[in-house]
């Protein structure tokens, strides 16, 4: 078969869509920052953490929709990005947390732990977080090697990660629910057309 | 009622009285230098001993950083559609437990003796800003419609006009946007009705053409384009403490030793400043305000 981009890339067209991808993947940030340095946007430490926050989300929602696009017909080749989006919610999620420990508690250790335990966004802001360390630790192939169908188990502490990292968004917004429910909406969809591939074929023998 | 001033401004910053006397002359005088266009004509002025020393924000954080629902949720929508509000004509009714009930046009508003009164303004989300209004004590209009010995609170609420304000049309509050003060309250020397900023007009997204700064309380409190004030025996409802009562309370007072249900309010950040810094009780006003709550519980009575 022919190499073409779409149905057949060669390891060269591979990496250079990886390339391209790691370059739009940093895109945000620098937006972002040239917002906050610039002077354009009036109280800069809150844009950096929201947008860190949304791009950690989208990025997080990207990753998980490799699977389902791939089962509706995209090109297998897809799965090559799915490690540099998620490593990517990785680091936009690692810049959030960074802001609100530095800028918002000043490493203030006793505050945070206060935070931690009276505030439930921060809380489920935090068990997210917790959970998704251990899956960019173990995202390199030596890894993956190493714990064999075990490291299959450990990342599917995504999709509660995941359900968590919505609900700090939901529990944080003061009034307007729109922006968190359309996330909330896509992480179901998401995670419900697994759960009915899954359990269709189960349907399909009870039926008969 | 005793009120204690601030003091932190000194009789000599003050205007002189005699230039204060002569304000009309001086803009009389600069009014040639001017071009005659009406929509920026300068709203002329008094310095005020309740004005904070401290450095007001830039006009452009001003204007361009504003919660005002009606205009959507956005910090950045109501700078984009405020201007779709129709200012003129414009008036407010005042009445309810009255005894000369009246409606006041913007042109009357604007005739009260305008004082220029540099305020802290902290948002319940967790920010703050230095803003210098121009307007005149509540207390000058409510005296005005006498109100009767019934009158314990004020209710205020902004103009709904679904044709002008885009976020209206969902039900993010319960609109018309409604605040409520206690009369002593109302009628405290720091609760100013504002009708310009920076020497200027109100811009659209910052109330236009006329709404309430009481500086002691979460900005909320401060309802933007009234166009009603009514007088009541009993403590009217309010958006706020209607769409989530367990976390913002009648009285809203800037505390930080009471966190809001989710966020603390121990801290803030003032807009243009890299850190935060710690939230004083009452705004930095308790000097002047702590008063109205004596033996009253905070903690209760958020």
């Amino acid at each position: 078969m022919r190499p073409t981009l779409l149905s057949n890339p060669t390891p060269a067209m591979i990496g250079r869509i990886k390339a391209l991808l790691f370059v739009l993947c940093l895109l945000p940030l620098a937006a972002s920052l040239w917002q906050a340095l610039s002077g354009q946007a009036v109280n800069p430490v809150e844009t950096l953490t929201r947008d860190s926050g949304s791009w950690a989300l989208n990025l997080l929602l990207a990753g998980l929709a490799i699977t389902p696009l791939r089962r509706l017909g995209a090109p297998g080749w897809l799965l090559r990005l799915r490690r540099m989006l998620g490593l990517y919610a990785f680091f936009y999620a690692s810049v959030h947390l960074l802001i609100y420990l530095w800028l918002d508690q000043l490493f203030d250790w006793g505050a945070i732990g206060h935070d931690i335990i009276k505030r439930p966004f921060i809380t489920v802001g935090m068990a997210a977080f917790a959970l998704l360390l251990p899956l960019a630790i173990t995202s390199t192939d030596g890894w993956l090697r190493r714990l064999k169908r075990r490291w299959g188990q450990l990342h599917r502490l995504v999709y509660p990660l995941a359900v968590l990292a919505v609900i700090h968004y939901l529990w944080l917004v003061k009034r307007d629910l729109t922006e968190p429910l359309l996330y909330a909406a896509v992480l179901a969809l998401l995670l419900g057309l697994r759960l009915w591939w899954r359990l269709r074929p189960t349907l399909g023998r009870q039926v008969q | 009622m005793l009120i204690r001033r601030a003091t932190d401004i000194l009789p000599s910053e003050i205007t002189p009285h005699s230039v204060y006397l002569n304000r009309r002359q001086f803009m009389l005088g600069s009014a040639g230098l001017l071009l005659p266009v009406a929509s920026i004509a300068a709203l002329p002025a008094s310095k005020s001993g309740y004005s904070t020393t401290e450095k007001p924000n830039s006009r452009q954080d001003i204007t361009s950083y504003n919660n005002y629902y009606e205009f959507g949720t956005g910090k950045d929508e109501p700078a984009q559609y405020a201007g779709r509000l129709k200012t003129r004509p414009w008036a407010v009714a005042v009445g309810g437990e009255a005894g000369k009930p009246r409606s006041f046009s913007i042109e009357e508003l604007l005739k009260f003796p305008l004082e220029e009164r540099i305020y802290r303004l902290r948002c319940v989300e967790g920010w703050s800003m230095v803003i210098p209004w121009v307007g005149f004590p509540l207390a000058s209009l409510l005296k005005q419609v006498d109100p009767t010995s019934r009158a314990k609170y004020v209710a205020f609420e902004t103009a709904l006009r679904p044709g002008e304000m885009p976020g209206v049309a969902r039900r993010v509050l319960d609109w018309p946007y409604r605040e409520g003060l206690r009369m002593d309250e109302a009628m405290h020397p720091l609760t100013i009705l504002a009708v310009g900023l920076y020497g200027e007009a109100l811009p659209g997204q910052n109330g236009a053409p006329v709404r309430l700064v009481v500086p002691w309380k979460y900005g909320f409190k401060s309802i933007k384009s009234i166009s009603r004030i009514t007088l009541l025996e009993k403590q009217p409802p309010t958006s706020w403490n209607m769409a989530a009562p367990s976390e913002y309370g009648f009285y809203s007072n800037v505390n930080p030793a009471v966190d809001h249900p989710r966020w603390s309010q121990a801290s803030e950040r003032r807009i243009g400043e890299f850190l935060k810094r710690k939230t004083l009780p009452f705004n930095g006003y308790a000097d002047q305000v702590a008063g109205l709550y004596r033996g009253m519980d905070l903690v209760k009575n958020f």
